[in-house]
């Protein structure tokens, strides 16, 4: 929490001081980053973007994404990230990187129609809860490149993972928390799958950078995973 | 041992208090979400699970961990003996089998750490399952078919028991993080032997696997059939009853 108020907190000074040159352009990112993660509001108590949200004058209600709270939330989180996968990976399907093989299309277009699935699932178990339909910014993705696809297509899958894991032990009903379950160990694979191609054959794709020394996998609490993916969404006050 | 020594550096009741005692308490406590960030609740665990809950660990939860720990210690000494049994394993791939047996006796001193007196032997196994993997030792291909139907059948384990752990926060978020491991080692085997990392379908390529993957081909998530076919079933993991899975494994299990 603390982590996410800091910056906000520098930023005000910053902007009052109107500072020129390098150093406004790093402020006004970290400003334009820490706006945009309203976008994604959890209401829920479990987590602190509810902290971050409050207090914000800048934006109308009608701005946000609310993910809402409780179950609900948490399953909300779970669309937004599947939407965010099912738009990548169906991006990096419509034309496949420079050099591509057969086999590394069949795992791009698998994932998507996984991802697909996983989105569709979700809105339709939300039903009239469900958070809108998100858009995504990927400007930061160089599609004709193998390296680019796959490095970003690991970042959200362990991102998913990391999502679930995290999220998992806060629902109430034990039917979500089995649907949650029956997803997050198919995100698992496609990370897995994804590093094995980028370094075949070796540690990688259970790599230490992700699984500790207890063996455990990453589990994030929600504010972090809306802040790891609130790059690549475009806030809504920006759609018509 | 190392293990017991960073755990019992970092016991502190006050923390296993926050941790495991109620849901309500999870759901207020922003600090918990800052300790599930840094990942320090899988160290925390044991401590946690020794002091937190007294006397010792509630009979459902320390079933469960028993359990789990049964499917970890057939995984870490099949991975163990697979290691050393010679030229069994060809180089290439000797990398990814250590980095699985790793977490997999990771994952054991985990759940003794958490169990403590609770957990159960190591029973002794067959990894043979009474001849039908007769060459299980030394054939590659015997090897890396048992590997496979091992992560997949770990996979669908940990998440049938995932509702029996709601009452305890903590422990369902470090078996959750267990779950997600089971599922990378499984999605790696798989492409190793040339398989697609997930399950479509029921299907498996060999008629000694098929058991495992009973079930798999369930094309109803939450009451709602989204009419994708094969990509339905792999974009979906199920779960196994704890019956089922010793019903899958029980051969490999002498005593």
């Amino acid at each position: 929490m603390r982590r996410f108020l800091q910056p906000r907190k520098v930023v005000a000074m910053r902007d009052s001081q109107r500072p020129g040159g390098p150093e406004l352009e790093f402020f006004s990112r970290v400003a334009r980053a820490t706006t945009r993660r309203q976008f994604l509001r959890w209401s829920g108590l479990a987590v602190g973007v509810t902290a971050v949200g409050c207090g914000d004058d800048t934006l109308g209600p009608d701005d946000a994404f609310e993910l809402g709270s409780g179950d609900v939330g948490i399953l909300n989180l779970a669309y937004a990230l599947e939407q965010m996968d099912a738009a990548f990976f169906t991006q990096a399907t419509l034309h496949f990187y420079a050099g591509s093989s057969a086999e590394e299309q069949r795992v791009l277009n698998d994932i998507r129609a996984h991802e697909v699935a996983h989105r569709d699932l979700l809105k339709g178990v939300l039903g009239s809860a469900a958070i809108g339909e998100l858009e995504f910014d990927f400007s930061t993705v160089d599609f004709t490149s193998r390296d680019s696809v796959l490095t970003f297509g690991i970042k959200f899958e362990d991102l998913g993972v990391a999502a679930y894991n995290g999220a998992g032990p806060l629902l109430t009903s034990a039917a979500n928390l089995l649907l949650a379950g029956k997803i997050v160990s198919v995100e698992a694979r496609h990370a897995a799958a994804l590093r094995d191609l980028i370094v075949p054959r070796t540690a990688f794709f259970a790599g230490d950078d992700v699984v500790d020394a207890n063996g455990l996998d990453r589990a994030l609490p929600a504010a972090q995973v809306l802040a790891e993916a609130d790059p690549y969404i475009v806030p809504a006050a920006s759609l018509t | 041992m190392t293990q017991r020594t960073i755990l019992d550096a970092i016991d502190d009741p006050e923390l296993g208090g926050r941790l495991v005692d109620r849901r309500d308490a999870l759901a207020r406590s922003g600090r918990l979400a800052a300790i599930l960030a840094v990942g320090s609740v899988p160290v925390a665990l044991a401590a946690v699970a020794r002091s937190a809950f007294g006397q010792g660990i509630p009979q459902s939860v320390a079933e469960v961990l028993n359990f789990a720990l049964t499917l970890e210690y057939l995984e870490s000494e099949f991975y163990t003996r697979g290691l050393a049994a010679g030229t069994l394993i060809p180089s290439a791939d000797r990398a990814v089998f250590q980095q699985i047996a790793k977490h997999e006796a990771a994952h054991v001193a985990f759940l003794q750490g958490t169990l403590g007196p609770a957990a159960i032997p190591k029973p002794t196994f067959d990894l043979t399952a009474r001849g039908a993997f007769g060459d299980v030792l030394l054939s590659y291909t015997t090897f890396k078919a048992l590997a496979q139907a091992f992560e997949d059948t770990g996979v669908r384990a940990y998440k049938g028991q995932a509702a029996g752990l709601m009452a305890s926060p903590a422990v369902l978020g470090a078996a959750l993080q267990i779950h997600s491991v089971e599922a990378r080692h499984a999605a790696e085997v798989r492409r190793l032997r040339g398989q697609r990392a997930w399950i479509t379908g029921n299907e498996s390529d060999s008629a000694r696997l098929a058991r495992f993957y009973a079930g798999e081909g369930n094309l109803l998530q939450a009451g709602i059939d989204l009419e994708g076919g094969d990509a339905d079933t792999e974009a979906f993991d199920e779960p196994l009853t704890r019956d089922q899975v010793l019903g899958l494994i029980g051969t490999f299990i002498v005593a």
